[in-house]
């Protein structure tokens, strides 16, 4: 049984209560931080820590942190990205309704730690249940002295606001997210400047995931040190994985990094297998953007050993061989399911949510969408699939924010390790309306299917 | 181009006006556009959609041109720019949900609901739409209901026939 540090009291009968969270130890972070440590010892232990940034990019946190310039009598702003969007990711939705507190006690020693007198939680929109949780939460907190004006006696003032999107996959991004605080399009800015110079209202802001945020309560509990004894290597600590697609199991769980991917998948303490006695034919690891893997890729190396969830092991190889951890949005597909099909999917979610600002992204992922859509219903040429390499190609790097990366490599990935089922589907256009490719040779070392099973 | 539909100018009541003062001390002087998203989610709640001369009115409120409204209410997606159903049906249709058969719900919806995609129905009550991720990969298919936006998880065609029966039954 691995150790759990943010979903430990999951379970307990109204653990998103103020007098439930503080029975089971909440709070003793705010009372250790602010009584005990001056902000620059707070943020000392999330860098011992080696806390990544839990919302995709895996930049350490307390690193960011030590970035904020401080300039005198200039507002310092801490804002909580809760904008989950990218697809296969449900965690922050999961810790929010249940813990709400966790986020809560995170925004407040966070918030010491970079001297934030007025901190936001933005919360993507379609959250409004969420939100109703969050803003009761910080009601009850400010209620019993947690918030306001001197907290503890301390002379330390916090207000905390929950700020909630439109609707606009866009708003993840850090800079799209505080141009949307501050009541415009939710278009990325260019950088530099960095939030850490001049992030909203042109002020000094960190901006950091939710779990990022609800990390730093057991970090300051238990001591950075502590906390840098979990895991493996550069990926200290537990991670939230979101498990999504065919699985008997999906679900919000806690891993310690580390973990055997095989074991995450196969064993019953955690995704119990693949639905309905299927056998896995792909994953997609770290949410829709990083590179899908066929399954042998995914439980192992190219060399054979065994591959682990870890930010390091899972990028193992390269693009080539390897994915990303990203925001640990873990999607299985089981042996039925059509890799084109889920392509043309994706892409017509990066086609939707492209802001329009970059017109790489702003046309390539309308093109990547229309192409795979003429393959995924029979109507494509040879020439589509090297059209597609083509598009996605000048998409990547050559966008103001990474959501042209984030809709190239999707399409990238699929096409390497996928080629034969894009190429199947071109050769037999009516036969691929009707039938799925199925497992095929790149399954390997699982045992080849035949192509079967109505679609 | 804003597509301006024909319509009588909505009134804002006090109790609206209050909520609208509360959400503006949020921020700083002079920042007070950041009320912006948060107003027009309480303008969508109140009128069930979000029309022009809400929009008009909520510029003056917040002191800045209309224009920097309409771009805002017309970037993000969960802003309806025409009259709805009371009941707004928002489908995931993203890959994960989709694993999991969200395409079938969706054309269930349409047969069921005798509408395409966009449409309300005849008595007003119900209207639906796919919408991508809504971040519950692992209960899928999912839908949400606005304005309030509850939540329906682990959707099958028997769950969202019984919902669309209890909904009927409501009123």
């Amino acid at each position: 049984m691995s150790r759990k540090l943010l979903l430990e009291h999951i379970n307990v009968p109204g653990i998103n209560t103020l007098e439930v969270y503080r029975q089971k130890g909440g709070y003793r972070a705010v009372e250790k931080a602010l009584k005990t440590l001056t902000p620059e010892e707070v943020v000392e232990e999330v860098k011992k820590s080696g806390l990544r940034g839990r919302g995709g990019a895996g930049f350490p946190t307390g690193m960011k942190w030590s970035f904020l310039a401080k300039p005198e009598g200039v507002a310092r702003y801490l804002v909580c990205n809760a904008d989950e969007s990218e697809p296969g990711t449900f965690k922050d939705r999961y810790l929010m309704t249940y813990i709400p507190h966790a986020l809560i006690e995170g925004m407040i020693v966070s918030s010491f730690a970079l001297g934030a007198k007025v901190s936001y939680i933005y919360v993507r929109g379609e959250m409004m249940p969420q939100i109703r949780i969050l803003e009761k939460a910080i009601a009850e907190a400010k209620a019993a002295g947690w918030l306001g004006k001197n907290i503890l006696g301390t002379g330390y003032d916090l207000e905390l606001y929950v700020q909630p999107g439109g609707g606009a996959y866009i708003c993840g991004e850090e800079t799209a997210l505080l141009e949307s605080l501050e009541g415009k399009r939710g278009n990325p800015r260019i950088k530099p400047p960095f939030p850490a110079i001049a992030g909203l209202y042109g002020c000094p802001t960190v901006v950091n995931n939710v779990e990022s945020i609800a990390a730093v309560v057991p970090i300051i509990n238990d001591g950075g040190d502590e906390y840098a004894k979990i895991g493996i290597g550069r990926s200290t600590g537990t991670k939230l994985i979101s498990a999504s697609g065919n699985l008997v199991k999906p679900g919000v769980y806690e891993i310690e990094l580390g973990l055997p991917v095989e074991e995450f998948i196969y064993s019953d303490e955690y995704c119990g297998g693949i639905a309905n006695g299927k056998r896995l034919k792909a994953t997609v690891a770290g949410g829709s953007s990083v590179p899908i893997l066929p399954a042998n890729l995914t439980l192992k190396y190219a060399n054979g050993e065994p591959r682990l969830m870890s930010y390091e092991s899972l990028a193992e190889g390269g693009f080539a061989t390897g994915t990303m951890l990203g925001s640990g949005g873990f999607i299985a597909f089981d042996e039925d399911q059509c890799i084109v099909r889920n392509t043309w999917n994706f892409s017509r979610f990066y086609h939707h949510e492209s802001c329009g600002q970059c017109s790489p992204c702003r046309e390539g992922t309308g093109w990547m969408e229309k192409i795979l859509h003429k393959i995924e219903h029979g109507h494509g040429t040879m020439d589509d699939v090297d059209l597609l390499w083509d598009v996605q190609r000048k998409i990547e790097g050559n966008t103001i924010c990474p959501l042209g990366d984030a809709a190239a490599w999707p399409v990238a990935s699929a096409i390497r390790h996928f080629r034969d089922e894009f190429e199947w589907h071109i050769k037999e256009p009516v036969k691929s309306q009707s039938q799925n490719y199925g497992l095929a040779n790149y399954a390997n070392p699982i045992e080849k299917a035949p192509v079967t099973e109505e679609k | 181009m804003l597509k301006v539909e024909e319509q009588t100018p909505v009134t804002f009541s006090s109790e609206l006006l209050a909520k609208f003062d509360e959400i503006k001390s949020r921020y700083p002087e002079g920042k007070q556009k950041s009320a912006l998203l948060p107003l027009l989610h309480l303008v969508q709640a109140e009128f069930l959609w979000v029309p022009t001369s809400a929009m008009d009115q909520v510029a003056a409120y917040l002191n800045i041109q209309p224009i920097e409204v309409y771009e805002v209410a017309t970037f993000y997606t969960m802003y309806f720019l025409k009259p709805q159903g009371k009941y707004a049906l928002e489908v995931c249709r993203t890959g994960p949900c989709c694993l999991v058969g969200a395409e079938k719900i969706l054309t269930h919806l349409e047969d069921k609901l005798g509408v395409k995609e966009g449409e309300v129905t005849a008595d007003g009550l119900f209207s639906f739409r796919g919408v991508e991720c809504l971040a519950a990969c692992g209960f899928g298919p999912v839908l949400q209901i606005s304005p309030e936006y509850t939540f329906y998880e682990n959707l099958t065609t028997e769950s969202v026939d019984k919902l669309i029966e209890d909904l009927k039954n409501k009123i």
